[in-house]
């Protein structure tokens, strides 16, 4: 902050301080005109004031804590750009993004100065990290058989990962099931890690309304896709859908089985297995044709860092091998 | 305990009006609570309806306890109070009887646009740029009735009371219309010109002197005067009253930011908010002592004197309180305790505890007077009241203590490979006994004013002068 508000809040927070202390000394005097504990003279409606003094242990008390103020003051962070003797920071304020915290960290680090964040980090990488490089060290096959490293893939995935794929990893519309064997871009170890670590971004469904001609080219295909997954549907209106569905297949393959099927990775859903993203009643289905669909996953390889990723692959895994 | 009126020109028009809303707010106001409470523990009784989810229910409930009940409380005592302490009728002519007119519009807006999803989202501060605008008005005309009144007064001193309910007034005026400047987009939406972090400080600065100014020198305002009023005992320190009063009003006014610990705000402003709650711990005190302390002497009327009784009370659940702030104020209690149960447990026991105490004791002392009679229709029954508040209070308190503790521990519980104990669901589905607990304590506490009502309406009915009252041996 600039100088003039450094100083505006120096001499404010200082200036209220020493205000408390010349008004708690000025009432421990008697200035009342009266003898002490006399009545002051006043009377409203009846209501006298006695001339007592203020309780000693209140006044003392009053004044430890004005004195523990300007200590605490002295020390920590608190007037305006005075940073404290003890150079205490709770973080690193003027970072903006993840890669410019990184770098003030390291460069704290480097000399010798870690603000109050790193050090608790840096604490529980020392504690904790030993166990994860354990685990790193091991392949996620072999994890995904290891009881205690799936408790630990499991509280690492009720804690990151539950609020959108649910505590018992089933998901909800829009969130895909982790249990079953349906996969967005591929149920393998290495790819499940890739999408946690990197994130998907689904190319996005576009909005098919008015290439389909409206409502009624909508429902043929909708018809149409109900079909593959042996729905009984309007069999005069899938036979419409299946000449449309051409435009479809560059996604979701000429069959329907979806893009991670063909080693591609769109995210196009498999649509011949009954397992629908976004609902698969007649009307849900539509309106993903006419308006278009995108799921966003967060990439967590800087907010967990890949140990962890590691682990809740290893336990993502385990829930599709039962 | 009668105050005969020797001044036949006071208004008392409005503060009667003020009384009745006040206790018919604290009904509603607290209903809406225990509705709340109620569907934190089953969630279907919001009906499948928007206007009845929580998160609607719930800004309502604060608006109707603090500003419907609690600032109507305010308003008709500091109407009575700075008349008969400056031996003055109000100030204003018919303004007093805008402000009245003008806040139960208030109110009735915050009823009908709350539930419909209207909310600028600030807390306590919810109600959108309009209502805001006649909320700045009625405060403005209230600073001209108040000030007006104390500026004609006919008695050389300004009694301490007033100084309280003076510096409420006026600093409300300035947190509302400073936290509340906005942008409107439309008739019922609009932006904060703040952003960020400075939104953040300012809304807290608000939110933090709404308790500081309105919930504490207000109703401390009141304190002075039906504390000595009740007991028949002079104020005990004249010199304590200065001093508190002014450390009070100095330094709540910094507060605003332990709100904010451990988040985006700059150290600075964290560690002087930490600093300024700390020391306003004793001046906070300082109201406490010089009530309680007025009835040295008097304490054997605490033993058939409901009404000094909830007096009484109030103080010691707003010395417990106080004490409570400052110390969740600082940095590694926070830790532990923000956003957890204990915050509103603590809020629970300076509004029911504190707030609410003083005003009912207040208005149970004021309703005889306003009336012409010599006392409440039923003491009995005022005696009722103060069991049922008190025991619903300390359920609700203690509840909401043991879950917030709970919470904040399972919250931050790692195990050997430093993940964390618990999911979120699992301290939610811990909590649930307490909820039901605190939804017990807030039925009692809606009890307990259904019952004042009565009384209220009775005593209002009762013909002129026939309550005569109780002569104790």
């Amino acid at each position: 902050m600039s100088s003039f508000w450094s100083i505006w809040i120096t001499v404010l927070t200082l200036g209220t301080l020493v205000l408390m202390y010349l008004i708690l000394r000025m009432c421990l005097k008697n200035f009342a005109g009266v003898k002490e504990g006399d009545p002051t003279g006043h009377s409203y409606d009846g209501i006298e004031e006695l001339n007592n003094p203020p309780p000693k242990w209140w006044s003392t008390f009053f004044f430890l804590t004005i004195i523990w103020g300007f200590g605490y003051l002295l020390l920590y962070p608190g007037l305006g750009n005075f940073q404290g003797l003890l150079g205490w920071k709770s973080s690193n304020q003027g970072v903006l993004n993840l890669a410019e915290s990184k770098a003030s960290a390291e460069q704290a680090k480097a000399a010798g100065k870690l603000v109050q964040y790193d050090r608790e980090v840096a604490a529980a990488d020392e504690k904790y990290g030993p166990i994860f490089q354990a685990y790193a060290a091991q392949s996620i096959e072999t994890l995904a058989t290891d009881e205690e490293a799936l408790k630990v893939g499991q509280r690492l995935f009720l804690q990151n990962c539950s609020q959108c794929h649910g505590s018992d990893a089933r998901g909800t519309t829009g969130f895909p099931d982790l249990t079953d064997d349906d996969w967005l871009y591929g149920g393998d170890p290495k790819t499940i890690k890739d999408s946690i670590m990197h994130g998907r971004k689904a190319n996005g469904m576009m909005a098919w309304s008015a290439a389909l001609g409206g409502e009624q080219g909508v429902k043929e295909v909708a018809a149409f896709v109900l079909s593959l997954s042996g729905r009984d549907v309007d069999v005069q209106a899938a036979k419409a859908g299946e000449a449309k569905f051409a435009m479809c297949a560059a996604c979701h393959g000429s069959e329907g089985k979806g893009s991670a099927e063909m080693g591609i990775a769109l995210g196009a859903p498999n649509l011949t297995d009954n397992i629908w993203l976004y609902g698969g009643s007649q009307r849900a289905v539509e309106t993903s044709i006419a308006n278009g669909r995108a799921g966003v996953m967060p990439a967590w390889q800087h907010i967990l860092g890949e140990e962890k990723v590691h682990v809740i692959s290893a336990y993502v895994y385990s829930l599709s091998q039962k | 305990m009668t105050t005969t009126l020797d001044h036949p020109s006071y208004n008392l028009k409005v503060v009667r009006q003020f009384t009745i809303m006040t206790v018919i707010w604290g009904i509603v106001g607290t209903l809406v609570g225990v509705l709340i409470a109620a569907q934190l523990i089953w969630p279907a009784l919001n009906f499948d309806t928007p206007w009845l989810t929580y998160s609607r229910l719930r800004p309502l409930h604060t608006n109707a306890v603090i500003f419907a009940f609690g600032t109507s409380a305010l308003f008709a005592t500091s109407y009575y109070v700075v008349q008969r302490t400056c031996k003055t009728a109000l100030f204003g002519g018919k303004l007093a009887a805008f402000t009245f007119w003008g806040w139960q519009a208030v109110i009735v807006l915050a009823v009908i646009t709350l539930p419909l999803g209207y909310t600028s989202s600030k807390e306590y501060a919810e109600l959108e740029w309009p209502i805001d605008i006649l909320i700045a008005l009625v405060w403005v005309s209230y600073i001209i009735v108040f000030f007006g009144t104390l500026v004609k007064r006919k008695v050389s001193h300004i009694y301490v009371a007033n100084w309280f309910f003076g510096g409420f007034i006026l600093t409300v005026a300035v947190l509302h219309i400073g936290n509340s400047m906005v942008i409107p987009v439309s008739m019922l939406k609009s932006y904060s010109i703040y952003s960020g972090a400075i939104d953040a400080m300012m809304q807290w600065w608000y939110g933090h002197n709404a308790v500081g100014f309105l919930l504490t020198a207000g109703f401390l305002g009141m304190m002075y005067y039906f504390v000595p009023k009740q007991a028949e005992r002079p104020v005990y320190s004249y010199r304590l009253s200065i001093v508190h009063f002014w450390a009070l009003i100095s330094l709540y006014i910094w507060a605003g930011p332990h709100h904010l610990h451990y988040t985006a705000l700059p150290d600075w402003a964290q560690s002087v908010g930490m600093v300024m709650s700390i020391v306003l711990f004793l001046p906070s005190w300082g109201g406490m002592i010089n009530g309680i302390m007025t009835l040295s002497g008097a304490w054997h009327k605490l033993r058939h004197d409901p009404i000094l009784r909830f007096l009484i009370v109030s103080l010691s659940f707003y010395g417990m309180s106080t004490f409570e702030g400052p110390m969740m104020a600082i940095k590694s209690v926070n830790a532990l305790s923000h956003y957890t149960d204990w915050t509103v447990g603590h809020v629970h026991s300076g509004a029911l505890g504190w707030v609410a105490m003083v005003s009912i004791g207040a208005l149970y002392h004021l309703i005889p007077v306003l009336y012409n009679q010599g006392r409440m229709y039923s003491i009995r029954l005022i005696n009722v009241h103060f069991w049922l508040h008190t025991t619903g209070v300390v359920l609700y308190i203690v509840a909401m203590w043991i879950s917030g503790v709970m919470q904040g521990l399972m919250w931050r519980a790692v195990n050997t490979d430093g993940t964390l104990t618990y999911s979120f669901v699992e301290s939610l589905t811990a909590s649930y006994p307490f909820y039901f607990i605190r939804f017990v304590g807030g039925v009692l506490v809606v009890a307990g004013f259904v019952l004042m009502a009565y009384n209220m309406f009775k005593t209002i009915g009762a013909k002129d002068e026939s309550l005569k009252p109780v002569e104790v041996a």
